[in-house]
This record gives C-alpha cells, structure tokens and sequence, in this order.
C-alpha cells in the first residue's frame, strides 16, 4: 500500500512520529499548567477554593480588574476605529511608519511600558510636583493602572481593523456619500456592519490582555491590598505569601476568562475566518 | 514511448472519476483530453501522471506497467494550469530542478546542467531570463518556464493540465503554436487536458473526448467533427442545432420541418444540425422549409444568421457571405438540410 | 486623524521619551555603566539568550505543530487549534505559577526530570519554558495560512520532476515557509525578551544567575535608582525597535516573492 501513497502526503511512520512530538510538547507546555491550575486550586475542595475567591480583597481586585477592562476596553474602540479609518481611507506620507508605531507597544516590554508612567506622573517625575501639590494620584493609583492597561493593549482593535477596512476600500462609502448620505450616516451603514466581526475579535483580545495584564500593572500599581490590586497582582500577592490554594483560585477564575474568550475566539473565526497572518 | 492504459476505474468518494477508461497513445503523438469540467479529463491526466491511483486497470509505459510507481519514478514532464513555479528560485533553478535533485552517477554535471537549462530557456524564448524570479514574469512567460521545467527530465510523456487555462486569449493564441512548435522539435509523446474545443481540435493530433468517466470518442479532428459517434459528442464539438423530434421511415421530423435519417430507428431521436449544413434550396421539394432571418451577423467570410421557422423553432444558419449579400433582417429563406446526427433520445 | 495621532503621541510617544530623557540625565560614564554593569550584562545575556533559545524550540515544534494542524486529520483538533492561542488568553501571572508549579521538583513534570537530574523551576532553564510557552502562538498562527496557501500542485510538479519526498520538502516546501518561519520567529524572540510575568515566578530571580533584564528594571526602581531603570529600559527599547524593523524587512522581503 505504501506505494499507493499520493506525492504530497507524509508517510505514516512520519505523520505518527510528529504527531506523537506535537502531542507531547503541547502536554507540557500549553496542556498540563492549564490543568495544574484547576488541580491546584481544587486540591483542598471546591469550598476553600470559593472562599479564596470570596475574601474581601480578592472582590476588591476583581473589582479593580471589571474597572480597568471596563475603561480600557471603550477606549481602545475608539482609538481603534479612529485610526483604522483615517489610515485606510486617506493618503498622506508617512502612513507606513503610523502603522508601525501604532504596533510599537506590542514589542515594548510590559515594565517598560508601566516605567514610562513612573517616570512622567510619578513623584519624582515630569508632572510629579505638580500632582503632589494637587493632590492628584496616577501613580499608585488607578489611574496610573488604566493609563498602563490602555498602553499594553493600544494596538489590539487597530491593528484588526486596519486591514479589514484597506481591504474594503472607499467604493462603498462614496457610493454611499453620493447618494446624500451624511459622514456619520455613512459610517453606521456602510463601514460598520463591514467590519463589526473584525471589531469584535480585536475588542476579545483587548479584553483579555486588560483583565490578564501583569507586567506594566505591577510596576505603577504599588500593590496597595483592597485599593490597587488587580486580579494578576492578586494572584502575585496570594502565591508569595505560599497561600497556594488561594492563588490558584483566583488563577483558576481568571483561566476560565481565558478558556471562554478562547471558545469565543473560535465562534468568531468560524463567523468570519481569518485570512492573514500574525494576528495577536 | 507509447502509453496505454486500460480498464482504469478511480472512484473519489462515490463519485466515479473514470469508469473503465482504455486509451493507447502513439509514440510522439500529440493527444487533446477534451471534456466538460467532471468529465473525468484531469484525474485521467493524473493518473497516467502518477499523482492519482487507479483502483482497477494499468498504465503502461511502452511495455511497462506502471500502474503503482509513484510520480517521481514515471519520468514525466508535468505542467499545472497555475504554472507551479518554485517562486524561491530563480528561472534558471527552476528549470534545472529536475536535474538537481537527481543523486549519484545519474545527476549531471553543473556545466552540463547549465547548459541543458540554456538551450530550453532558448527552446521556450526566454533565453535571457533566466536569473529573474517567477514574480517578475508575465503568466505567458511563466506557463513557458514551466514547460521548460518540464522538459527537462526529458520526459518520457509530457502531460498538460489545463495549460492555457489561466492565460488571456490572445497570449494563449500564441501559447498554443508554441507548444505545437516545441512538440514537432522534441518529439516528445505529449497529452493535454482542455475544456476548450477549439484548442483540442487546432493542436491535437488526435482528440479524446471525455464525459462523466467515459471515454465517448478517440479520433482525429477532423473525425471527430465530421463523424461524432453520439449524441454527447455531436452537441460538444462544433456548434449545432440541437433539434427534438421523432424518426419515422427513415426521416426525421421536428414540426413543419424534415430531412433524412436513412439508418436511424423509428421512434423519438435527437437531431444535431451545423449551421452550414443548412443549405439553400431552390427546389422547394419535399424538405425544404422557410427561415425568417432575424438577425444577420457577418463573420469574415461567413455570414451567421438566427432565424425562425414558420413553425416556430430557431435555427442558427452560416453560408458565404456573398450568397447572401442582399439579405435583410425579415427577409425569407428557402433552406433544406444538408446532413444532419440523427440519434435516438 | 488629528485624534489618532494626538492619543498616539499623549498615550505612547511623550511618555516614551520619558525613558530616554530621563536616561540622558546621566553623565555618559554614568550611563555605559548603568547600562553594561555585569549584573546587567548577565540579565541581558538570560533574557536575550534564553529568548533566543525559546523562540528556537518554537521555531521547531511551532512548525510541527502547524505542519500537523494544516496536513492530518487527528482527533480533538479543534481543541488543539483552540489552545494554541492559551498564551494570548491567558493571564501571564497565571501561566507563571503554573509553570512554576509543574516544574517545580515536585511538580507533575519537574519529579520526572528529577532523577535526570535536570532542575528547571529557579534555573535559566525554567526561564526558557517560560519564554516557550509565551512564544508559541506567534510562531504556529504566522505559519499556518502561509502553509495552507502553499498550493498542493507545487510538491506535486516536484514529485512529478524526480524529487524525492525529503528533496521536496527541504528544497521545495521549507523556503517557501522561511519569510513566515522566521516573521514568527522574530515576534516570538520580540515578545519573550520583553516578558516579565511568566518568568519571574519560575526564574528564582537570583542577581548574576536568573535575573532576567526587566526585572531589573523594577529593582533599580524599587531602590528609587530613576536613571538607572530609565537606562535599562533604552538598552531594551532599542531591541525593541531592531525587531521591529527586522521583522518589517523580512515581510518585505516575502511580498516580493508572493507578487
């Protein structure tokens, strides 16, 4: 039979052989920390777990995480459809390296990213006095969590409708323009319904690095229990004070936020299927 | 080297691709697989390609069978319909890559490589582009690339899917002569798939017809268009009226109008009628009938008329377009037919 | 417009310069030695080896993973497919304590390396892992529509040319994935030298042996050293701006050969 095989398909040997690889190095590292969690955080029962969960400092962070998502989110709509527009239908120099910034964040370490902050709205930074003699927080506070939260996610909606709107070009909306439909018209009935699923993938992925985001929080945050921790910051606290179970519990939580914007993810591309390469 | 192939059946699925298929191909014959699209053309192609198997029957190379060897030991030149370019290579490594993956004693030297791939990019004119890449090319050049690609190997059979297929008219005009020039040179025994009747009928030596698996009819041009064997072949190759009607004692009969079908069968038959076998009649015996001209189209030297019967049937007509020359729209025909394909339905 | 680019610049660019400015408060004696100190040395050594590395053995299983994802038919490959993309979901922290746990000497994995005597939680190893696991989506998703798109009829005029399947594959198939194997290398190397989150609860973040160079960065903040973090940052921001271009060249490089 082996002769029969057709030109481009692998052996069998082959195909079992990388499958088994594929298999194992999947297991470890994607598959098994993602079961370890749940198996942590349930080691001493569902009850302890819960109530790990249901300590007034984790509601304060889970609270903090809803607020933060919950500004960071809108705002990067915005931004996003803002420069996704203005980039893909208007001409003028320098568009490439726009885009190239607008990218810039996502290759900017998370701590430098929550430094930045540090250094222009801390105490000892540019607008610091200032904001001492105001009395006004940013940093060590959640306004300096938000503003980090919005830099490390910066790029998410952009960077999905970019593309999507080039692809559809400018044909429709002048043709909807020349029928004497006005600016904002044009955009509720032409350009949105184009690029709704595009918006929804880039807000999913928003979303779940603004409620998963570590790096940059933690640096601006100052770790203040019940005031300036996020869920991750949490998380952080619980497991260097060796209360694991807590950790996992709350770790566990915020798997789940992860497994469901995973199925969503899924639900989306099958909706509308991507067609380029590196989207993150 | 001569290919035959004989009873091959390949089902995909449950759909049967070919249904016991027997074809012998002449050494260095120029042979056209001309069929709708699922007719089964392709995975023909393929099979005696070596990149499909048959589940019944052979393929053999002169005496050879090489049923179950695999497309790599077949010694065949193949070329895509999308060119298949290596685009990583330039076009003198594409054509050469043939030659360079061969191993041991069997791989040529790099001068003679060189040199093999300098005479085809010349044989295909493109001799000065062998250092571009595939990207830089137009899709004429680069169905030439892949030709030369192909030939190569110095195939044993080389075989063309759909080769023409991605090309616009005029480059594929040009294409077409091409490959007949390129054929006469090599010698090469050389089968084509096409959908495109008047490429199969222009190039080939001999023209396969194929239709949902079946092998309908294998013969010359000229045979194939002046004797078809069936009613799938008569209405596939030139253009005809295809007309429904009933043979009684050896003459068909469609409404006000009917000719002679001296061999066919009584009972319910179909007719196929080319247009310049509509001929004038002066008579007006038994078979002549009236055609209104609806529309006058002058094509070269042919004029093609669309015309209706007092009975109401359309007819399409050609003749000289000096014999009707003060013909108008409106203005009436006498008209008989010539010879007709009379098969029953 | 006028909006895109006030938010850019409010949000991303001013604050930005911050770090160079503030770096540039210092003295350039004060600066080359904020910057190349040999605890800073040895963290850019482990972040940029080790990132290196990652994206090394993503480069390798990340192509199998896709080549399985895009070729065989196995079953649970919708699961498959779907956790790929864990890394992008999942909260780093998360994923660090995990890791941390698991190959940990008493962890599921780490008990087995035990008596290889293998340790990798608290080793430059752990941070590997670490950095693996962060990595690994860039390389498959960047991978996988390039190798869908590789038309069938391409292996098939290889085989039909004499090649033999291992000739197709390496001549043929492997450098028409290159400009995406190595665009998803360079973001997989980008992202893990920057990462923070993932690796310091497995690192064991011990000064001159697995510190990597962003926590460094929040040491010398924590000691109020301003200028020194601000220094730190630039060397990593410039590495930042180099992948940046380099994985904008090599995309470049892959339009023209797709034209």
């Amino acid at each position: 039979m082996n002769r029969l095989r057709h030109p481009t398909e692998d052996p069998p040997w082959a195909k079992a052989l990388i499958l088994v690889i594929v298999g194992a190095f999947l297991a470890s590292v994607l598959i098994l920390p993602m079961v370890s969690v749940f198996f942590e955080a349930l080691r001493k029962g569902l009850p302890a777990a819960l109530e790990a969960i249901g300590t007034e400092d984790a509601r304060a962070a889970i609270k903090l995480t809803l607020i933060t998502a919950a500004i960071s989110v809108p705002f990067n709509i915005v931004f996003g459809v803002c420069a996704s527009w203005a980039i893909a239908k208007f001409e003028f120099p320098g568009k490439a390296f726009l885009i190239t910034l607008i990218d810039l964040p996502f290759s900017v370490s998370p701590v430098v990213a929550g430094l930045i902050y540090v250094l222009v709205f801390g105490a000892q930074g540019w607008f610091g006095p200032w904001l001492i003699d105001h009395d006004i927080k940013i940093i060590f506070a959640v306004p300096g969590i938000v503003l980090a939260t919005i830099f490390v996610t910066f790029p998410f909606v952009a960077r999905e409708l970019i593309p999507l709107m080039q692809e559809q070009g400018v044909d429709e909306e002048e043709a909807a323009v020349s029928m004497g439909a006005s600016g904002l018209r044009t955009f509720w009935s032409v350009t949105a319904p184009n690029i709704r699923w595009g918006l929804l993938y880039g807000v999913l992925l928003c979303n779940a690095r603004a409620m998963g985001e570590f790096g940059a929080v933690s640096v601006v945050s100052g770790h203040i229990r019940g005031l300036t921790n996020t869920m991750p910051l949490h998380v952080e606290i619980l497991y260097n004070e060796y209360d694991f179970v807590g950790a996992f519990a709350v770790a566990a939580l915020l798997c789940f936020l992860a497994v469901v914007t995973l199925v969503l993810k899924t639900v989306l591309e099958i909706a509308q299927p991507p067609s380029r390469p590196g989207r993150h | 080297m001569t290919i035959s192939i004989r009873s091959v059946e390949k089902t995909f699925g449950r759909y049967p691709a070919l249904n016991s298929v027997s074809l012998e191909i002449a050494d260095g014959e120029l042979l056209a697989l001309l069929g709708p699209s699922g007719s089964g053309k392709t995975t023909l192609l393929r099979v005696i390609a070596g990149l499909e198997f048959p589940d019944n029957g052979q393929v053999l190379y002169g005496d050879q069978d090489m049923t179950y060897a695999g497309a790599a030991e077949r010694r065949v030149g193949f070329v895509f319909q999308q060119y298949a370019l290596f685009r990583h290579m330039t076009v003198a490594k594409n054509v050469a890559f043939g030659l360079d993956v061969r191993k041991g004693a069997a791989k040529p030297s790099k001068s003679e490589i060189t040199q093999r791939v300098d005479e085809l990019l010349r044989l295909v004119e493109l001799g000065e582009l062998g250092k571009r890449y595939p990207a830089q090319l137009s899709g004429g050049q680069r169905q030439r690339v892949a030709l030369a690609r192909a030939l190569a190997v110095n195939p044993s059979v080389l075989l063309l899917d759909e080769p023409f297929g991605a090309l616009d008219a005029t480059v594929r005009k040009s294409l077409r002569k091409e490959l007949r020039r390129i054929h006469d040179a090599t010698g090469v025994t050389t089968i084509f798939v096409t959908h495109d009747q008047e490429e199969a009928l222009e190039l080939a030596d001999r023209v396969a017809i194929l239709n949902q698996g079946v092998i309908e009819q294998v013969g010359t041009p000229q045979e194939i268009h002046d004797n078809p064997v069936g009613a799938f072949v008569a209405g596939f190759v030139g253009e005809s009226n295809r007309l429904e009607g009933e043979v009684k004692a050896g003459r068909f009969r469609i409404g006000d109008l009917q000719f002679d079908a001296s061999g066919a069968v009584d009972g319910p038959a179909v007719a196929y009628v080319r247009p310049h076998e509509l001929v004038l009649s002066q008579g007006g015996g038994e078979g002549t009938f009236g055609l209104v001209a609806n529309h006058i189209a002058p094509q070269g030297a042919v004029a093609r008329i669309d015309g209706t019967t007092a009975g109401g049937l359309r007819l399409e007509a050609a003749f000289a377009r000096q014999a009707v020359a003060d013909l108008r729209p409106g203005a009436r025909l006498d008209l008989s037919v010539g010879r007709a394909y009379v098969f029953p339905a | 417009m006028g909006l895109t680019l006030a938010l850019l610049s409010l949000i991303v660019l001013i604050p930005l310069s911050a770090v160079g400015l503030k770096a540039s408060e210092q003295s350039a004696s004060e600066f080359l030695h904020a910057a190349f100190n040999e605890r800073a040395l040895t963290a850019y050594r482990l972040s940029f080896g080790a990132a290196l590395i990652a994206a090394a053995i993503n480069g390798v299983f990340g192509l199998l993973t896709a080549w399985a994802l895009v070729r065989y038919q196995f079953p649970f490959k919708s699961l498959v497919n779907g956790i790929i993309d864990l890394p992008f979901a999942l909260p780093t922290a998360v994923a660090g304590i995990a890791l941390a746990t698991l190959y940990a000497p008493n962890g599921w994995i780490g008990a087995l390396l035990v008596p290889a005597g293998i340790k990798v939680a608290y080793t430059p190893l752990g941070v590997i892992v670490a950095l693996t696991f962060i990595g690994l989506p860039f390389v498959v998703r960047t991978l996988e529509p390039v190798m869908r798109d590789l038309a069938s009829d391409v292996e098939e005029a290889a085989a039909s040319l004499g090649a033999t399947r291992f000739d197709t594959i390496a001549r043929v198939i492997l450098p028409a994935l290159a400009p995406a194997w190595l665009t998803g290398f360079a973001l997989a190397f980008a992202r893990a030298v920057g990462e923070y989150g993932s690796v310091i609860f497995i690192a064991g973040n011990m000064p001159y042996k697995s510190e990597i160079a962003p926590l460094l960065i929040i040491i010398e903040l924590e000691q109020y050293d301003y200028a020194g973090a601000a220094t730190i940052a630039v060397v990593m921001l410039s590495v930042s701006f180099l992948m940046l271009f380099v994985i904008n060249a090599i995309q470049a490089w892959a339009r023209r050969l797709a034209a």
